[in-house]
Parts: C-alpha cells; structure tokens; sequence
C-alpha cells in the first residue's frame, strides 16, 4: 500500500530564511498524523506545500500518491482541506452555503451534510456571519467532508475556539471519523486534543521533524528520570533533554536500558524511578531551546549544553 | 458499563479501555452477553480516535472477553469471570499495603494496626445498634 502523504527532504525558503530544511515523513492511509510545533515553525508551509499551493525549492511532495505539483482536479477532489480562518461566504445561510457546495462540488452529499450539520445543532437559516467561531469551524469541517474525501487535512482547525467549541469540534471530528473512516493530516496547538485522537505525532521544529512515532511508543520508549548527584550526568545516548532541577538534573530519555541506567548512577549518583512525559512536557523539552536533530543529537553535545 | 480514560496516562488508551473492560466483567458487573458500545458511541462518549477503540476491542476479541457479531455488535462472553477472584484479593491486598504504610508513619506499632483493624471490622458488624444509639443521643440532648 503507498503512502497517503510523502515529504521527502523537503526545503522551502522566503527570501533568504529557510522555513522548511528537510522535511521528511510520510503518512500511514487510515491513520491520523498530528503535525505540531511552535509559531512559525512550518506547520503551514507545509500543508501548503502539500496542496500544491507552493512548490518546494527541493525535495518532493506526494499526495495520494500523486506529485503534490501537478494535481488534477479529480484528485483534489479527493482531498479536503479546512484552513485556519475557515473561508466561508459571511453573507450566506448555512442552507445556501450547502447548496453553493452541492452545485460546485462533484459528488457532494447534501443529507449527509444537513444531517451532520443539525447534529452539531448549527441552524440552517442561520448567515455566517452571525455564527460563532466555533460553529463556523464546525460548518467548514462538515462542508469540507461533504464529497467523502480520501484524505482530510487541517491546518489547526481549533485556532481560537475555547475548551467548550473545541470539545464539541472534536466529537464532530470523530463522528465523521467513525463514518467515513479517512486518513487525517491536522496541525495543532492543542496537545490534550491530540493525546485524545492521534495514532502518530511529528514534532516540526527549525525547519525538520524531531519526532516522529506513535503516541504509544512515545508513551513506552521516552521517560523522565530525576537524577541526583554531584557534576553533571554522564553523557549517554538517548539523552532527549537535560535540565537543571533542584539537587540534580530532570533527565528525557529515549529508550533507557540497564546500560543506560549503569552508566547514569556510576559514581554514586541517584536515579528516581521513571515516570512518563505528557505530550505537552515532551513537547516543551524538545521545542524550548533552539536544538537540531533531536532524536540524532549526539549526548556529548547535550551534556556539554548541561553543564553549560 | 462506564469507561472511563486517562490520556496523559503512560497506559495507551485503548490498553485502558481493554483493562477496564475486563475488570468490569471480573467484578461479576455485567452478565455474559452483554453488549458493548459501539466503536462510533465510544469513541464519541470518551472523545477518542475511533481506531483506538477498534484497537481495544480487537485485543478483547483476541483473549476471549468479548465476541463480535456480525452487524449485531460485540458482546461479553462472560468467560472473563474466573479472574473474579484473584482480581479481588489483588484489589484488597492493595487497599490494605496502603492503610498499613500511612499507620506505620503514623508511629503505630503492627499490634497496634491488627487491633484498630479488628475494632473497624466489629463497628461494621454492630453498625446498626451503633447508629440507633446515636439517635438517642440525640434525641436526649
């Protein structure tokens, strides 16, 4: 089976900054990919690069097993796409708003739409404009999965919604999910929603992917450790993150094994029992400080950062 | 059947949703038979990927807890039953290692925690007497 989505070394520049250096990663068909990083890290370059919107100055984009360049409209039929600011005529009805859908739209499903639209509670004589933001949100990611897209992509969908709007975003998402069961490729600020939907997270930061894995690996293979003693801790692979901590260090490990763990308490330092990260903290670890290649980062360079 | 999920848990979700399940029909809380949510009522119910709860139910088809049928749904097997008890002895032996470590920092002696615990044992055996006792009590004040 090919991939829904393939960045292979992708770089994009805008005038002399380089935005994207070697992007890198593909997306499994039926799972769900939740593409994070910080401000400005590329997260929308990329979607972009993506959708054929911008071309990348190297590497290759593929879609759907097409070169993200040269898409004809019967594959972009195929995609949908919900962008940050939700693009919607303000001055229609929802009802018209799904009428302009079904007649511009090959394959659009009219009582499909209506139907998820009423469970969201949006009234059709509603205009746009006087929506809230969450149930526009709501109304684009409805309309957008209206022709039964293979693949669904959104550029943070939860932008500026609060904890309520966004909770019910997502239970429309996962409506639609169970219904028409795509492949899903979303950007997010929100990790407690990610931890809740995604199958893999990549991690885009300066410009590349730092992680890359399922959520369950992640769970299983990175944990923190609190290690007491004098100096600093001995370099040893694996080290994600090394932060000062009152008596010691707060250590991220990538997969710790009894090397590792011998290695660490040599010279009669402690090492506290593990516990797991929250995407949130392991996103914070990794994202905080300007550091490159993470996962290939080598520990000399990390403890030298410690001890710095 | 009410699950419930941790998604900040270093427990994979639907491990925690497979766990619970199983616990709840160890406890003898659901009879054999029983039909589970479907993946879409679930996955909306916990606001989780509905492959996750696909997942969980597929490592529950796989060690004999529940059975799917066709269009019908999955449903307990009841088969999880016999770990009843040593599920239960597990949860006492937790309840009991916790009650004894915070009485041991507390100051108290071993002799001094068996003898509070059989004096707990008697006061739920004599509960009723104890309570009417009290409603005089009141009644007199």
């Amino acid at each position: 089976m090919t991939s829904a989505i393939r960045f292979d070394r992708v770089h994009r520049y805008f005038a002399d900054h380089a935005v994207l250096r070697g992007l890198d990663f593909t997306v499994e068909p039926g799972s769900i990919f939740a593409l994070l990083g910080r401000n400005g890290a590329g997260k929308t370059t990329a979607l972009r690069i993506l959708l054929g919107f911008l071309e990348p100055h190297h590497g290759y984009c593929e879609i759907l097993g097409t070169d993200s360049r040269k898409l004809s409209p019967r594959e972009r039929g195929k995609i949908a796409y919900v962008g940050e600011d939700h693009r919607l005529y303000a001055s229609m009805r929802v009802r018209e708003a799904i009428e302009f859908e079904a007649g511009t739209r090959v394959g659009f499903r009219r009582d499909f739409v209506t139907k998820a639209i009423d469970r969201c509670a949006i009234p059709l004589g509603q205009r746009i404009f006087q929506l809230s933001r969450g149930q526009r949100a709501q109304l684009a990611l409805v309309l957008s999965v209206g022709t039964e897209p293979e693949l669904l992509i959104f550029d943070d969908p939860a932008l500026g919604l609060d904890a309520v709007m966004r909770r019910e975003l997502l239970d429309a998402l996962i409506d639609l999910l169970a219904e028409v069961g795509c492949t899903v490729l979303f950007s997010s600020h929100h990790l407690h929603d990610v931890e809740r939907i995604a199958d893999r997270v990549g991690i885009l930061h300066g410009g590349q992917l730092i992680v890359d894995a399922t959520l369950d690996d992640l769970k299983s293979r990175v944990q923190r450790r609190a290690w007491i003693g004098t100096g600093t801790p001995p370099p040893v692979a694996g080290t994600l993150c090394c932060r000062r901590r009152r008596d010691g260090y707060d250590l991220t490990l990538l997969d710790v094994d009894a090397t590792t763990e011998n290695a660490l308490t040599s010279g009669g330092a402690q090492l506290a029992p593990p516990s797991t990260p929250t995407l949130e903290e392991l996103f914070l670890d990794l994202t905080a400080d300007d550091r490159s290649g993470i996962f290939s980062a080598s520990p000399s360079d990390q403890a030298h950062e410690a001890s710095a | 059947m009410i699950l419930r999920i941790d998604p900040q848990s270093a427990e994979p979700i639907f491990e925690q949703i497979a766990f619970q399940v199983k616990a709840t029909v160890a406890r003898g809380q659901v009879e054999a038979g029983y039909k589970l949510p479907s993946v879409r009522e679930l996955a909306r119910e916990l606001s989780i990927n509905p492959n996750t709860v696909v997942r969980a139910y597929d490592v529950l088809e796989k060690d004999g807890v529940i059975v799917r049928r066709k269009g019908a749904g999955c449903f307990t097997t009841g088969r999880g039953s016999e770990l009843a008890a040593p599920r239960k002895r597990e949860q006492l032996r937790e309840l009991l290692q916790r009650a004894a470590t915070e009485a041991f920092h507390l100051g108290f002696t071993p002799d001094d925690i068996r003898t509070a615990l059989d004096r707990a044992l008697e006061r739920l055996q004599f509960r009723g007497d104890e309570t009417r006792g009290e409603e005089k009590q009141e009644n007199n004040s």
